[in-house]
């Protein structure tokens, strides 16, 4: 019994949110869709408000020393909590990649630690739902047509698999369409998308003309800075496919009174 | 003559021109689709791919951490087998040697096989400058340099061509192509064997590269697919091979492992063709005058970086390449070097070093990070890894001085992100910011793309006015 863990027992797990400064600044109501559905499935997240962001911006863009402050902010913010969520591939990605060669950076032994003690703890909103609730039909309801776009860092970096298309499978009404080249880059890439734009938006065009192919109404993927580079070619484009984050499906459900279909 | 990369502009501008030529994308987007989806199908084969990539990549980390007695050991052996051994510092010296074995047998002119690290260090050039011909013999790169072009991927150098270019140029460059020259490939391929045959007859002096060196028995490997490479390593009386210092292995069972990675990455073949091997001189077969160059020009220097030195594992299958979609829609010409795609993205740094060169300092940048380079390497290069150490290291070398507009936008990013209530602060421009930006247009993103809607309020305000209940 010496490795049992009595915690979940006594009490319940202690769950953080990790926004993403993105969903903060521009999509709140991503943030909003997490909340909703995690409380749905009994899980009464927290959000503690002294975060700010996965430092991944610095990172990838070469300041490292410009991440160290906003490691600690992140490891302040979250090492008190059994399992931190984020609705981000990338992010979680750079937690689990990047805080150590920051740490590393800092030369900052305490902050190693408790870097490395708290990444294994965070997870991709899939992740969590998969493999820490146990739970793939989430009781959602969504009458559409959707592609699924699984985003670099959920794919290759995190491995997240077929979390993502079994809970979208699983979810009532939703129809979902094959992407071809859909484990192609969308050609986002952070700062990548501003420094080398015409490379990012070749990229970009060709991912749009596959999603277009599909027919869906609707393109999903697990990370809005991937579907705010997919979206605004979308949108320039007036194709009239919206592109959701994967929280937005799996929070609607089956309005009273039953719904169209 | 072929063209020089020397004077290349940095990525981002030398992608726009590529970006410009539809024919190019066309060319590239047929033929990196073609050989990824034949890759694809020969690793899926293998269920232990995924153990071959670890033992390829632990033999290079143990050839690495003991480079040193390696290349002692493949240097006594090389010399007992009769071979003669060179170390070149760099480019400069291993020219040097090269043309001074030419003119020792007084040859004006050399073949060549198809080798990366003799383009590396711009023998061709080198030589010409000496009075000395080189002829590329094997195909691709004969389209390349009759073409007075530059190569633009590391196996397929005329990738960027398709077949009726080269008919155009054959026809154009070459004295004996067939008047009624038609692009079949089968006819282009003829046309090239007849012009290069009387070469290989004529020529006393070939150059090489190699693919691996035992340091046991003191072989060279070359690994090629037209036979053009066996030629030159048997008909010719003298010999020279430079062969970069990562090279070396340490006996004939590691090549088990190699030979089994290398073609099916680069070709998508289950075997590689021709598999060349030689150890120094064979009395009364083949040359008897062989020189082997060490060459280092920059790879002591790769390997003193802790993070970068996996790239000298690198076995040039170019998987990397195929698999990039940057590379995808702007070739090899826009990296500026012999080695373009993911691998020249980090090598070129590597070899050279940041800080000093725009246009090296520009190739770190040149991806999205996706990782599709390193899910193909075979021998498991963290190529989006190395990237972002070598992205520190060049905004580490330019931290004296003045700074960029980048710069000072990080240094506010870390004022912001470090505490939440200066976070919260900011937020409250958003608004502002999407706005000026849409209004003010032309901006990077905005060109092609739309900006979001800016929100209401933050999710933060929302949470802090509801507790998170709606």
């Amino acid at each position: 019994m010496d490795d049992f863990d009595v915690r979940g027992l006594v009490q319940p797990m202690r769950v953080a949110l990790q926004v993403t400064c993105i969903n903060d600044a521009l999509y709140p109501d991503t943030g909003r869709n997490v909340v909703r559905l995690l409380r749905r499935l009994g899980v009464d997240v927290e959000f503690p408000a002294a975060q700010t962001c996965c430092g991944q911006p610095m990172v990838n863009t070469g300041y490292i020393n410009e991440a160290v402050p906003v490691l600690r902010t992140f490891v302040d913010a979250f090492a008190g909590y059994d399992a931190v969520v984020t609705p981000s591939g990338s992010c979680a990605g750079s937690v689990r990649h990047q805080h150590a060669i920051v740490s590393a950076r800092a030369g900052d032994p305490l902050l190693a630690e408790r870097s490395a003690d708290l990444a294994p703890r965070v997870f991709e909103l899939s992740e969590f739902i998969v493999d820490v609730l146990g739970v793939i039909d989430v009781g959602a309801w969504f009458p559409h047509t959707v592609a699924y776009h699984p985003t670099c860092h959920s794919l290759r970096m995190l491995g997240v698999g077929d979390r993502p298309t079994k809970l979208l499978e699983a979810v009532e009404g939703l129809t979902l369409l094959p992407l071809s080249e859909a484990e192609e880059c969308c050609g986002f890439g952070g700062t990548f998308a501003v420094k080398n734009a015409g490379t990012s938006v070749a990229i970009g065009e060709d991912k749009v003309r596959n999603v277009l192919a599909t027919g869906a109404d609707v393109l999903v993927a697990g990370d809005r800075s991937c579907l705010t580079h997919i979206g605004g070619l979308l949108d320039r484009q007036r194709s009239g496919v919206r592109v959701m984050h994967l929280a937005d499906v799996l929070a609607q459900t089956r309005p009273p009174g039953g719904g169209r279909r | 003559m072929t063209g020089t990369f020397v004077g290349m502009p940095a990525f981002p501008a030398a992608a726009r021109d590529a970006l410009d030529n539809a024919q190019l994308r066309a060319n590239l987007d047929h033929a990196t689709s073609t050989i990824r989806a034949k890759r694809a199908a020969v690793v899926g084969e293998l269920e232990q791919w995924e153990a071959l990539r670890i033992a390829g990549a632990a033999i290079k980390d143990d050839v690495l951490l003991r480079l040193d007695d390696h290349l002692l050991t493949l240097e006594s052996a090389l010399q007992d087998a009769g071979a003669v051994v060179h170390w070149a510092r760099d480019a400069a010296e291993a020219c040097r040697i090269v043309a001074e074995v030419a003119r020792a047998h007084e040859a004006d002119e050399v073949v060549k096989v198809k080798s990366m690290v003799t383009q590396e260090i711009g023998l061709n050039e080198a030589l010409a400058a000496e009075g000395i011909a080189a002829w590329e013999t094997d195909l691709a790169e004969l389209i390349v340099q009759l073409g007075d072009d530059l190569p633009s991927h590391i196996l397929v150098p005329a990738i960027h061509r398709n077949r009726s270019e080269v008919r155009e140029i054959f026809l154009r460059e070459m004295p004996d192509a067939p008047p009624g020259l038609t692009d079949d490939p089968a006819r282009l391929a003829e046309a090239a064997r007849m012009h290069l045959r009387e070469k290989f007859l004529r020529a006393k002096v070939a150059v090489s590269g190699a693919n691996f060196a035992v340091a046991e028995t003191g072989t060279l490997v070359v690994v090629e697919s037209e036979g053009n490479g066996r030629m030159c390593l048997t008909l010719p009386d003298v010999l020279v091979s430079v062969v970069g210092i990562e090279k070396v292995v340490p006996s004939w069972r590691d090549l088990e492992v190699f030979l089994q990675l290398l073609p099916r990455s680069s070709t998508g073949e289950r075997m590689n063709p021709y598999t060349s091997t030689w150890s120094g001189v064979t009395a009364g077969d083949g040359p008897q005058e062989v020189h082997v160059v060490l060459l280092d020009n920059g790879r002591t220097r790769a390997l003193a970086d802790e993070i970068g030195r996996q790239a000298l594992r690198c076995i040039r299958c170019s998987a990397c390449l195929n698999a990039c979609p940057v590379y995808e829609r702007v070739g090899g010409h826009a990296y500026g070097s012999v080695y373009p795609g993911p691998i020249g993205a980090i090598l070129n740094p590597l070899l050279r070093g940041v800080g000093s060169s725009d246009q090296v300092d520009s190739l770190p940048y040149a991806s999205t990070l996706c990782g599709a380079c390193y899910e193909v390497c075979p021998v498991l290069i963290d190529i989006p890894s190395v990237l972002v150490n070598l992205r520190a290291q060049v905004v580490d070398a330019h931290r004296s001085g003045l700074p960029k507009a980048e710069a000072v936008a990080m240094k506010t990013a870390r004022a912001t992100l470090s505490s939440s209530w200066r976070l919260a602060l900011a937020e409250r421009f958003t608004r502002i910011g999407l706005g000026a930006a849409r209004r003010f247009g032309a901006s990077a993103w905005t060109r092609s793309r739309d900006l979001p809607e800016a929100p209401q309020e933050s999710f933060r305000k929302w949470w802090r006015r509801t507790g998170g209940r709606p």
